[in-house]
């Protein structure tokens, strides 16, 4: 008698794969990626490599000689990805051996140390990034001016970012300095100063909007932190907060594209793992990062707050996903 | 266009195989083998004797309960064994066999090809019909028909659904069957509509089959009541409660029936058998069956008498391709793996055999879950699949319950959709099975306190 394969239903799949969502979102960080090496040079490329590699090579010692695991997970790609986001996440300039630190910070102790991809609470490259923020707090806010491959990467030249302005325009109410702000198609091409790959909001948008239009992740995060962050700004100019010399939609633009509010919205803040399931709690999750980056930027005691809401939001995930989709049937009687 | 509300996925239909292949009569076995449960609910009692000569359409075993549905012979010829057998998936149950002798049928039976329009009973006399005729819904459920037609006291339906979406890939019968008997679909909705009184019927179909759709819309045109509903293509939208939110935008509520929202859906194959038990007095004896598969050498729409080994039906398709992994009974969403042929006839359950490749028969193995929430966006029930998973694993019934496990619908959205290809259903069925238990024995606990 022949026997056949048995296995219960269904028998066919999307064809979907962590893998394949890995690399969609490496794929639509490159725009990015590209834009910071044109402005950044040779800093860019060596921060970038280092994260990567020290980011797999972490994952890949942890799992085969602490954890004794059979499988390699390695090969799913996120180990890069979260490499990636970290270096985009850093200064160009920052020394090599700081930037190991923080790869190995953000797989040793962001994931691995939780069970590995899926287990853990806290976004790992935003771990590593606010680790070495603490721990390294002048090389980590030291920006290099952009100037291509002209840029050193030691002892490269250094500028205030424009969120250190801007927190200074509102928050001292010195409007003196407004002419130092980028004007705004600068702002929005990405020629300012910054962490490597978070200056060029273009691209970010393009990228995101890539991630959106591929199923990878849904417009709820993105949308809502951009627009608590816009009505926040603009409630900010309304309530007669800003100085002189700075109307309200130029600092709402400001406020949306400079720092690392686009990487965030669209690349950290919708990392699977940290993020919630639900429609609803997942719009809540975006309100809240909206909500706290704005408070951190115009009264904390750092110009940019993007890490500390999306972690500080990371940990609200487990009662978030309490919030239960409506079931068939739930409304209508 | 109109489709059900939450969730839902897309799969490939791959029904470019057998779509648009004439219905072909597949021929009489030399030795049928008939099951005395093709159909949800109570099994049948023999009412024939081992040694009896029968004919096409004679009464073989007799519902044994409200809830069950008559057998009648798809053969003639004697029956030689009323006893054990097992079905394809290695379930033991009990079978008639007949050596079959000629295609001798019962006068009663109208075998002309004629249309009958006219249809003079009363609503009675039209569920009577369709009781002693076997006929369940040939969608899938299996539920005995005559059953959905006679509504609890105090409810009453407004509005017949015809269900001819085929949501399942691959299928392409229901599509066939209403290009080819379109006519007496819609005279078999007309007889429907009478028997549960309602003044309006819609009839449900997938804009994968635009000339279905245009074809049943012309035959529908002078009809009082019956109204062609195109759907937006999604899955799983053949099951009852995505059609009835799909076609009228009601939602049946948790453990309901479609009859609290004042719906009774059928299928067309269903329609078609009860036209022809109706006006031809012809009961469920055959069906059409799609024989699909990527390296099947003739797929195809075949019409089957139960009882017909699938074996011999697979021969006449073309005999199963060199590397199949998996026959499935039915669509590769909701359809069972069968581990062999052998002795496995047609019947009323059955609606198609699928021939997978071995390369795509072996499912991946799972990784962790990276909590997407992708089985969340997918789940047309609007659950929590990972939850559901993981709380079955963890043998959390009270929660399990809490959580609406007993609105899955067993579809396999969740499972399709996974990218960590975890194979949530394989823990939530059993959960749901256990918490199925608990409420009975719960119920059942409360009625005898009542008494």
């Amino acid at each position: 008698m022949a026997h056949f394969i048995t296995a219960p239903a269904p028998h066919t799949h999307s064809g979907d794969s962590v893998r394949r969502n890995m690399l969609l979102v490496i794929l639509a960080l490159l725009p990015a990626y590209v834009v910071s090496v044109i402005e950044f040079g040779w800093g860019a490329l060596i921060t970038a490599a280092i994260s990567i590699c020290a980011c797999v090579a972490t994952e890949w010692l942890i799992s085969r000689y602490l954890l004794k695991e059979k499988r390699q997970t390695i090969g799913d790609l996120s180990a890069v990805l979260t490499g990636l986001l970290l270096a985009f996440n850093l200064p160009s300039s920052l020394d090599w051996w700081i930037v190991l630190i923080g790869a190995v910070v953000a797989i040793g102790v962001g994931k691995m140390t939780f069970g590995g991809l899926g287990q853990n609470p806290f976004n790992p490259a935003l771990v590593g990034r606010v680790f070495l923020l603490i721990s390294f707090p002048a090389q980590m806010t030291t920006w290099p001016v952009p100037q291509g491959f002209a840029t050193k990467y030691i002892d490269a030249e250094t500028g205030a970012t424009p969120l250190y302005y801007l927190k200074h325009i509102v928050d001292a109410g010195d409007g003196s300095v407004i002419n130092q702000l980028p004007d705004l198609m600068n702002a929005f091409l990405g020629v300012m100063g910054g962490s490597l790959g978070e200056v060029c909001a273009l691209a970010l948008i393009i990228g995101g909007l890539f991630l959106i239009c591929t199923g990878v992740i849904t417009w709820h995060i993105p949308v809502s932190i951009i627009a608590t962050v816009a009505l926040f700004a603009a409630c900010t100019g309304w309530a007669g907060m800003l100085p002189e010399g700075l109307d309200t939609c130029h600092y709402v633009a400001y406020e949306l594209l400079t720092g690392g509010l686009m990487l965030g919205a669209f690349f950290m803040a919708t990392d699977y793992v940290t993020s919630p399931m639900t429609a609803w709690g997942k719009i809540i999750f975006g309100i809240g990062i909206g909500v706290i980056v704005m408070v951190i930027r115009t009264w904390g005691n750092y110009p940019e707050g993007m890490s500390f809401a999306i972690l500080i939001m990371n940990a609200c995930v487990p009662l978030l996903n309490k919030i239960r989709p409506t079931r068939f049937g739930e409304k209508k009687k | 266009m109109r489709t059900f509300k939450i969730g839902g996925v897309h799969p490939r239909d791959n029904k470019q195989f057998s779509a648009h292949q004439p219905i072909v009569e597949c021929p009489l076995p030399k030795q049928a083998i008939i099951p005395l449960v093709q159909h949800i609910g109570a099994p049948t009692q023999p009412v024939v004797e081992v040694g009896a000569k029968v004919k096409v359409g004679q009464l073989l075993a007799k519902a044994g309960g409200f809830v069950s549905a008559n057998i009648c012979s798809p053969v003639s010829g004697t029956v030689t064994k009323i006893g054990d057998w097992t079905d394809a998936w290695g379930a033991p149950g009990q079978a008639i066999f007949i050596d079959v002798e000629g295609d001798e049928w019962i006068p009663e039976i109208d075998r002309t090809p004629d249309l009958v329009h006219q249809c003079t009973l009363d609503s009675k006399a039209i569920i009577d019909k369709i009781a002693a005729a076997g006929i369940v819904g040939l969608g899938g459920a299996c539920f005995p028909t005559h059953v959905k037609l006679l509504p609890p006291p105090g409810k009453k339906a407004d509005v017949l659904i015809v269900n001819g979406v085929e949501c399942e890939p691959y299928l392409t019968c229901d599509h066939q069957l209403m290009l080819e008997h379109g006519e007496e679909i819609i005279i078999g909705t007309q007889i429907l509509m009478k028997a549960l009184n309602v003044q309006r019927a819609i009839i449900g179909i997938e804009n994968n089959k635009k000339d279905a759709i245009a074809h049943m819309k012309h035959l529908a045109q002078s009809k009082l009541g019956i109204e062609i509903q195109p759907l937006k293509l999604k899955y799983p939208q053949g099951g009852e409660k995505q059609l009835i939110d799909a076609c009228i935008g009601r939602q049946v509520p948790s453990g309901a029936l479609p009859i609290e929202v004042g719906a009774v859906v059928d299928n067309v194959a269903t329609i078609y058998a009860i036209y022809e038990a109706v006006q031809k007095n012809k009961p469920l004896i055959s069906r059409v069956m799609t024989i699909t598969g990527k390296e099947l050498a003739k797929p195809g729409n075949y019409l089957v008498r139960f009882g017909t080994p699938i074996e011999e039906v697979i021969a006449f398709a073309g005999g199963v391709p060199e590397n199949t992994g998996k026959i499935i009974g039915g669509g590769p969403m909701m359809g069972r793996a069968m581990d062999h042929t052998e002795d496995m006839p047609a019947n009323k359950r059955l609606s198609g055999l699928l021939f997978m490749p071995e390369a795509e028969s072996v499912r991946p193995e799972p990784e962790n879950c990276i909590r997407c929430g992708k089985c969340v966006s997918a789940c047309p029930m609007g659950l929590e699949p990972y939850l559901l998973s993981r709380l079955s694993e963890l043998e959390m019934w009270d929660e399990l319950e809490k959580h609406s496990i007993m609105d899955c619908i067993d579809c396999g959205c969740c499972v399709f959709t996974c990218p960590a290809h975890r194979r949530l259903l394989d823990d939530i069925r059993p959960g749901k099975a256990k918490v199925g238990g608990i409420l009975r024995e719960r119920a059942a606990a409360a009625a005898a306190e009542k008494k």
